[in-house]
Order: C-alpha cells, then structure tokens, then sequence
C-alpha cells in the first residue's frame, strides 16, 4: 500500500458542472482499523505481550491445535490467553477453557472476520499477564481476516491435507499477508489426494517469504516446530 | 462479505465530511490486486447509504491496474494477479500498483 497512514488535508474546489462542490478526500478506507490495530500493537508492545493471528477455512483444525497448544504450554514458557472469534456461539471458548486457557469469547454475529476494534475490547476483557502470549482465533474464513489488521505480531494461516493442493491460488490475498503456513492433519496423508510439496510451491509464489510448518494437532507430529516458532516470535 | 463493513466505513467518512450536506457523487480507488469486489460494494454502498445525507448518491469506482517491478531485470510488468513473477522467471518481484484501497474524493451541495 502506497501510504502508511490516513490523510486528512482537505482540498475543495468548484465542481464543473451541475453545482455543489468537490472535495478531495485521499484518505485510506481501512485507516480506522489501521490506527487502532497501531494502538493495539503499542498497547501490547508495552506489556511484553505477543499476539499471533491465527486464520483458516472452517474445520482445518484451529481450536483443536489451540487446545493442545495450551495444554502443552501451560506453566512451560509464557503464560498463555486465547480470543475466540466466530460468529455464534460459545462452544470453541469452552473447549480452550477446560484445556487451562485464560479465554474471551467474541461473537461477530453477521461479521465474516474479526477487526481491531474488537480485538481492543477483548484484550480489555481477558486482561492478560505481561509476557503473555495471546493467541486470536480468527472467524473460519479464508477471505475476509485476510484486510483486517488486528495489531498481532505475526499471522498465521492453517490448511488441512484433507482440503485442495490449490488453496493458496485459490485464496491469495490470505497467503500473501502471512507469515507462517501451517500444514495441519498430515496423519491423514495417506488416504488424501494432497500435493504438500506443490501446496507450498503454491503459496509461495504470492509470498516468497512464507515460513511453512507440516504437523498433525491430533497426534502432535510436527507440534515442537511450532512451539519454537511461537517462541522465536518473542 | 468483508465488503459491508468496508463499505460502512467509507459511508460513514463521507457523512461525517459532508457536514449535514447532500452528497451526490463518491469517488473510490480499489485496486485489482485488493480483496475486494466492485460489484459487491455497489450492492452495500446503496444499503449503507439509506437514510443519510448520502442517500441516492452514485459511487464511482476507479480500478487501478497491478503492475510489479522487477529487481532481477529492472523491467516493470503487468500483474494480473497476486502470482509474483516477472515474465524473465524472477520471483524478486515488488508490487507497485493495484493495491490501492483509498476514498478520492466527493461532490456534496
């Protein structure tokens, strides 16, 4: 993006024709989100506090790698705290708090992803520790988190073997925000049509910078990748 | 549907500007390379403008092209996509224009 920042310097002058007049605006039309997702980071920054956005289709496997993922970090490194984000329901917050997880709920109701402003009431509510890790379970979807910044320190996008080698052509705007591509349910490898090697040939020609990560949440393959990853985040 | 929250905000800048005034034109910029989908914020910007000062208005929808720079053979290149590759086969490649997401500018009174 060509500006950093929202402008807010007006120019007017006669319209034409047809009367009234123009005025020039040249002002971001995400700013809003972009100057609280700044505030947020500060707000963060301030408290040692990472907060990673986690971004995927419904069903790859967020909360289940979430729930493991507190379990095995509980009382090891940072503390950790999770936001949950889906459109109804409270069910994925119970499963993160019987896995030990200092956990918010935020329900978008009609909205498709989550935005800065409610990531602000969030970490208002859950109030982590300093130091904390905060883990933002974005709502199931591979399209609409991909423009929001939510003032996190690093992104994350999780695809299973059971969806389609092409995901990554087929959703570029998410792999090209990224940071990381996690690579989720490879148990399930051998009885699925999926190309890993061709998946991430795939998201990186939208993003030659992508870190890639293969693991299975449920067996916990490939899950130490990803805590020293979490870790490197720091 | 991303397109309704971003629509609402743009809506809500121009009202907020527009200082009680009608408002008969709104000029966008969003870039081919964007997330977003012109149609779907015509459909939104006529929701989201019903029962403001921007009510009836027309919006205008400026889509700029995607061009890259190539930093293997210094050539600047079409992009039709998000696929960052140069026609020479470099993936060294730094978008220049298509990602614009931007309110130009508007015709009130």
């Amino acid at each position: 993006m060509p500006h950093a920042h929202p402008h807010d310097h007006d120019q007017v002058r006669d319209a034409p024709s047809g009367g009234g007049e123009t005025i020039t605006l040249e002002q971001r039309v995400l700013g809003k989100n972009e100057e609280l997702a700044a505030r947020n980071r500060s707000w963060l920054a301030e408290r040692d506090i990472v907060a990673v956005n986690l971004m995927s289709s419904p069903g790859a496997g967020k909360t289940t790698l979430l729930e493991r993922t507190v379990r095995d970090l509980t009382g090891r490194r940072r503390p950790v705290a999770v936001i949950e984000g889906d459109q109804e329901t409270t069910l994925d917050a119970e499963r993160i708090r019987r896995a030990g997880g200092a956990v918010v709920q935020v329900n978008t109701g009609a909205g498709c992803h989550l935005d800065a402003e409610m990531v602000q009431g969030a970490l208002t509510t859950l109030a982590p520790d300093g130091g904390s890790l905060v883990l933002v379970e974005n709502v199931g979807n591979l399209v609409c988190p991909a423009l929001f910044d939510l003032g996190e320190r690093s992104r994350a996008v999780i695809i299973s073997v059971t969806e389609g080698t092409d995901k990554p052509l087929k959703y570029p705007y998410m792999f090209a925000v990224a940071d990381l591509v996690i690579i989720n349910k490879v148990d399930l490898l051998p009885y699925v049509d999926f190309d890993t090697d061709q998946c991430v040939r795939y998201a990186r020609s939208v993003n030659p910078d992508l870190r890639v990560l293969t693991l299975s949440a449920t067996t916990g393959e490939g899950l130490d990748d990803w805590y020293d990853w979490l870790d490197a985040r720091s | 549907m991303h397109e309704l929250s971003i629509t609402q905000s743009i809506v809500d800048a121009v009202c907020e500007r527009a200082d009680g005034r009608p408002v008969r034109t709104v000029r966008i910029r969003v870039g081919i390379l964007t997330a977003v989908v012109p149609d779907s914020m015509r459909f939104c910007f006529d929701l989201t403008t019903a029962g403001t000062v921007a009510e009836g208005a027309q919006l205008e929808i400026d889509q700029p092209p995607g061009t890259a720079h190539c930093r293997a053979c210094e050539k600047d290149f079409a992009l039709p996509d998000l696929v960052l590759l140069c026609p020479c086969g470099s993936a060294d490649v730094a978008i220049t224009s298509g990602q614009e997401l931007q309110i130009v500018s508007m015709r009130v009174g």
